[in-house]
């Protein structure tokens, strides 16, 4: 194992530890935080039982098809404004400044165009998720090297022929960083609207749970989110290093 | 300027220019020409010129990945107008390896935008790894391989397609002293087996001179031909050539031109030796 693994895996075990200690002896009191060996038992007892699969599977779905919806529409309309200089130039302002917009404020709105079902929540998730995507794809894009765009010529390939053998290739190591940010903002986006105003998935069971000072349910299920968000992200990440490392770049 | 009349012309230049308009209101660059060249069928040219001159500028109104502002380009008699002509390949002096395939893609890829069967591509991609020495790395990622190797890829990308004019645009430029001589008598090799045109730019006077059948001297900017120098090599020469007294005199010869000409372009770039 690497020295960096087995430092951060120290770090992480080490602060683990720490909590737990903390709860034990009371410096930390259980109303306010179960110790952690108690959280992941906690945890274990709701897969086992399933009384959540049902939230878990809304939670999942809908982050799921707001991520979709982010990359597909995200890559699309990143690769139409590249391809489109003056129209580049009049957005990348608003690209610069769209996070500082807090867009979980537009949930209201969206519930009263949508109603509470599904949509609004995903329309959020997707709107946090889907610039971060552009971004990256014009960042990509604009490090693909001429003499790659100028081989694609020469073998005379169309515009779109290029963009999908030459130009997206070249730039995937920048989409998958946007597609990294769409995974954790997808799960922010529907959690997030999940905790204002909503009947299901599991931001609403954690809400309800802090409501009724169920710390049995509310840590697992924080837990859950924890380990599902960063376990995509860790995926993502090793697919990222064996691409970064066939191209020479690490 | 044509060279040897027994051979055919195989692509001619008349009265081409090149101007590059200024970006943002800027005064407009006059990059080439006027240049009046013939490229003889199966010879080997080579073009030499200070910084700055426009060879590679040239180089792309050839391959038609640019179109002149004034004059015509022909290759097989037939006008380039800043189109992609069929048989014509380019190899460039920048990595053009594609890094996400192995390099039986890299090679093949010109190919799969052809009609040809599968089995035609495999075939001739084998023979190219083959020519090239690169069969043991078929497999390979372009990150596996040195620079020499990463070019070589290249030149068997180009190859493949068989064309009749190959443009090398500074093709050893990163690559070093004996590496270059070395692929330079491997260029010569697929040179004479594949008895295509070739059209090299180069800043290295004597990769120039042990190459080329004739070479194109040009001027600071705007790069215009100054002279052509015919080396009267025979076709089995290799780097061995630069040992002899004949070789001095050609690349003393290009020197002699290109001095004062790297000397201009020098005081007006405003840099120092």
């Amino acid at each position: 194992m690497k020295r960096t693994a087995l430092l951060r895996i120290l770090v992480i075990g080490g602060f683990i530890g720490l909590l737990e200690i903390l709860c034990r002896i009371g410096v930390i009191d259980n109303f306010t935080m179960p110790p952690p060996s108690r959280i992941a038992y906690d945890l274990w007892k709701i897969i086992v039982t399933g009384k959540f699969n049902a939230a878990i599977a809304v939670t999942l779905s809908n982050a799921g098809f707001a991520f979709i919806l982010a990359v597909s529409i995200g890559v699309a309309f990143g690769v139409f404004v590249h391809a489109l200089p003056p129209l580049r130039h009049a957005l990348d302002p608003f690209f610069a400044t769209y996070y500082a917009i807090p867009v979980l404020a537009f949930y209201p709105l969206l519930i009263i165009i949508f109603g509470l079902g599904d949509i609004p929540k995903i329309m959020i998730a997707f709107m946090l998720g889907v610039v971060a995507v552009i971004v990256n794809t014009l960042n990509g894009l604009d490090r693909v090297p001429r003499v790659l765009l100028k081989t694609a010529k020469m073998a005379r390939l169309n515009r779109i022929s290029t963009a999908i053998k030459v130009t997206l290739p070249s730039a995937t190591p920048y989409l998958l960083t946007g597609v990294k940010f769409a995974v954790a903002y997808s799960l922010i986006g529907i959690i997030g609207s999940e905790f204002v105003m909503s009947t299901n998935g599991v931001g609403f069971e954690i809400a309800f749970a802090y409501n009724n000072f169920d710390n049995s349910t509310m840590y697992p299920l924080i837990l859950l989110v924890m380990i599902i968000s960063i376990s995509i992200n860790m995926i993502l990440g090793l697919w990222e290093k064996k691409l970064l490392i066939r191209r020479g770049l690490r | 300027m044509s060279g040897d009349a027994k051979k055919p012309v195989h692509v001619s230049l008349r009265g081409v220019t090149k101007v590059f308009r200024g970006a943002d209101g800027a005064q407009p660059v006059h990059a080439l020409g006027p240049i009046d060249l013939d490229l003889l069928r199966g010879e080997f040219f080579a073009v030499v010129g200070p910084s700055g001159c426009g060879k590679s500028t040239l180089l792309e109104v050839l391959a038609g990945l640019s179109e002149v502002t004034e004059g015509s380009v022909s290759f097989e008699g037939k006008a380039i107008h800043g189109q992609i002509m069929d048989g014509v390949g380019v190899v460039f002096q920048e990595d053009a390896c594609f890094p996400w395939m192995t390099v039986f893609d890299n090679i093949a890829f010109g190919l799969r935008q052809t009609s040809l069967e599968k089995t035609e591509i495999d075939n001739r991609v084998d023979r190219a790894l083959e020519m090239m020495g690169l069969l043991p790395f078929a497999k390979s990622y372009p990150a596996q391989l040195s620079g020499g190797m990463r070019q070589r890829v290249c030149i068997a990308r180009t190859l493949v397609l068989q064309p009749r004019l190959i443009l090398l645009d500074e093709p050893f430029g990163a690559l070093d002293q004996q590496t270059r001589l070395l692929m330079g008598e491997e260029l010569l090799r697929l040179w004479r087996e594949t008895g295509a045109t070739i059209f090299l730019i180069t800043h290295a006077l004597d990769e120039a001179a042990m190459l080329a059948d004739r070479i194109g001297v040009m001027s600071a900017r705007p790069g215009r031909l100054l002279d052509i120098v015919e080396t009267q090599w025979g076709t089995d020469r290799d780097s061995r050539i630069v040992e002899t007294e004949e070789f001095g005199k050609v690349t003393a010869l290009l020197w002699q031109w290109l001095r004062g000409e790297s000397m201009k372009a020098i005081s007006r770039n405003g840099s120092h030796i």
